[in-house]
């Protein structure tokens, strides 16, 4: 029998509902997977084991109740800035290394009232801030296509998890392009949903204008399953808005007539990685061939997005983090007096990149600086969003690299702040305009590393990204690639 | 927009985050040549441009008023470095 661990969350559903395999089962031998693996790629900082072959009984006496959903005993990863009841969640950090949430996050309750089995919790950059989870204060993720290099970041551990075997398919977190350069870096698949479409609700706070929970998966049918599992409106979340999720497994068709595929001129640059450019450039030859019609796009405030994106989201994050004062969770690190106890605190309990952006982000909001930098970059937001609007009354969706090159190596870019930042070049300006995006692979570079394609769509034009997206995968073989480990 | 390190200084007691000598050192030079990049910004005429704090057309979003159960006290403590009886404890803000 083929290893149950390859099994795609379609497959999985489908081999359990014929009861030719039942959850614990398939839970025990994605553990057994992870217990061989997980020491060289480090994607878990916590596995939950016994809790998840519980859940896989559950599941199967659900199922044996006559009970079915497209997740039912199906195991998942969750990154660890989500909370769920009774595991610890450290956000990557030492300030939260004992904190033990005591409730679900909403997109957990969701996915445990479809009788998910959730596997553990991921490894991340710091409180998500990062582009190659280096930053996590429990040392770094690897690779699983080359255990030198990063697998991209913040939810690396569950992007690596995925392309590893070790989860059929997980939930991140997408700030900057957290879900999408990931999936990208390790060949899977990707979805940073619209600015509004999941609740947050347990989701550890980094920037709340431009956080969003997303879905790793195996191939563009697992990721829209997940996505409709998490999605829709939340009463504990104001932002989750009430439009109503769509059958996202509907939007899925073999060809793409009729559509319309925007090309942005502004995202081929010169210092991309030719690979990358060659690999992005026939696959949408490919979409051509499918019936798409393809033509170029401009979105001219595209490289504004880097400065924006660094001052907005640290100015959040150093509102976000005030709470990390070691009085109701988490660190503390006792002083003379109450403000020598959050100074100490705080200086201990954060890494060197948290500490960075929380300086960047106070220096942003100081009188003084407010107008010139905070005020400026929230203007300069609202031309990137209005060229996003621009382009999507001309087309249905914009294709694109998700990151300028593939996977670099460990310890490459952490001395330097600012080549680490233009990583997510391409990914940062989907989160300021709100709108969402779909990671999926399109080839691989001359050393074998798995390149990136982004399919954007307009704010709540999921179904469209999904349907590209859909289209192209049945048209190529790259998703079915796995590393050798 | 190099800083100096007075104002890191003053950033840092801002944030309330102890530094230690050599962050100091890192973070002037890091944040200095981080500052100069968005300076970018500054060739754009935003003078007739609104600001975007959020993407959503939702303001100010209400629930029913409707009294749900709470979480018991001992759980909120549980995750408390401090805690005594039914109070999360902190040193003392007044003399």
């Amino acid at each position: 029998m083929a290893s149950l661990t390859w099994l795609t969350i379609r497959e999985a559903h489908d081999q359990l509902a014929r009861k030719e395999i039942s959850s614990v089962e398939l839970t025990q031998a994605v553990l057994d997977r992870i217990a061989a693996l997980n020491g060289r790629i480090h994607a878990y900082l916590k596995v939950a084991g016994d809790r998840a072959l519980a859940q896989a009984r559950e599941a199967d006496a659900r199922r044996a109740q006559g009970e079915d959903t497209p997740l039912l005993g199906v195991p998942l990863a969750i990154k660890d800035v989500i909370c769920v009841e009774g595991l610890p969640c450290t956000c990557g950090s030492r300030i939260l290394e004992n904190f033990v949430p005591f409730y679900d996050a909403t997109v957990i309750e969701r996915l445990r009232a479809l009788g998910v089995v959730i596997l553990g919790k991921t490894n991340t950059d710091e409180f998500a801030m990062g582009s190659s989870t280096e930053n996590s204060a429990y040392g770094p993720t690897h690779n699983p296509w080359d255990l030198s290099r990063v697998p991209g970041g913040s939810s690396g551990g569950s992007a690596a998890a995925v392309a590893s075997d070790m989860a059929l398919g997980a939930l991140g977190s997408d700030t900057g392009g957290s879900v999408r350069q990931p999936a990208a870096l390790c060949g899977v698949v990707g979805i940073k949903p619209s600015y509004g479409r999941v609740s947050r609700y347990g989701l550890v706070a980094f920037a709340s204008s431009l956080d969003q929970i997303g879905v790793f998966a195996r191939n563009v049918h697992d990721s829209a399953t997940l996505l409709g599992a998490i999605a829709g409106h939340d009463p504990r979340d104001s932002t989750a808005m009430p439009t109503p999720v769509p059958d996202y497994g509907a939007a899925l068709r073999p060809d793409l007539k009729g559509v319309k595929v925007g090309v942005p001129k502004e995202y081929f640059i010169e210092g991309m990685q030719p690979d990358t450019e060659s690999a992005v450039r026939a696959a949408i030859e490919v979409m051509r061939s499918l019936g798409a019609e393809v033509r170029e796009v401009s979105l001219p405030h595209t490289d504004y997005g880097l400065p924006v994106y660094y001052l907005i989201a640290p100015a959040e994050a150093s509102a976000n983090l005030a709470r990390y004062d070691g009085v109701r969770y988490g660190l503390r690190k006792s002083g003379a007096e109450m403000w020598d106890t959050y100074t100490a605190t705080r200086g201990a309990g954060f890494g060197a990149e948290v500490k960075r952006r929380i300086m960047i982000g106070t220096y942003a909001l100081a009188a003084g600086y407010y107008d010139a930098y905070y005020l400026k970059a929230q203007k300069v937001r609202t031309l990137i969003k209005a060229d996003f609007d621009a382009a999507f009354a001309q087309v249905d969706v914009i294709v694109c690299p998700v990151s300028p090159s593939t996977a670099f190596k460990i310890g490459e870019k952490v001395d330097d702040p600012l080549q680490m930042y233009l990583s997510d070049v391409f990914t940062l300006n989907a989160n300021l305009g709100g709108i969402c995006g779909i990671a999926l692979p399109c080839g691989f570079d001359a050393q074998g590393l798995p390149i990136g394609m982004q399919v954007n769509g307009p704010a709540f034009g999921e179904e469209k990204i999904l349907r590209v997206a859909y289209a192209y995968e049945q048209a190529t073989e790259w998703h079915t690639r796995r590393p050798a480990l | 927009m190099a800083l100096t390190r007075e104002e890191v200084e003053h950033i840092a007691e801002l944030a309330k985050l102890a530094l230690t000598e050599d962050e100091k050192a890192r973070f002037q030079e890091q944040l200095s040549d981080i500052l100069e990049h968005f300076q970018q910004l500054q060739a754009l005429d935003t003078s007739a441009i609104p600001p975007t704090a959020t993407v959503l057309p939702l303001r100010g979003v209400m629930r029913d008023d409707v009294v749900t159960p709470s979480t018991p006290t001992p759980v909120v403590l549980s995750n408390a470095p401090q805690a005594t009886d039914d109070s999360f404890e902190v040193q003392a803000v007044l003399d």
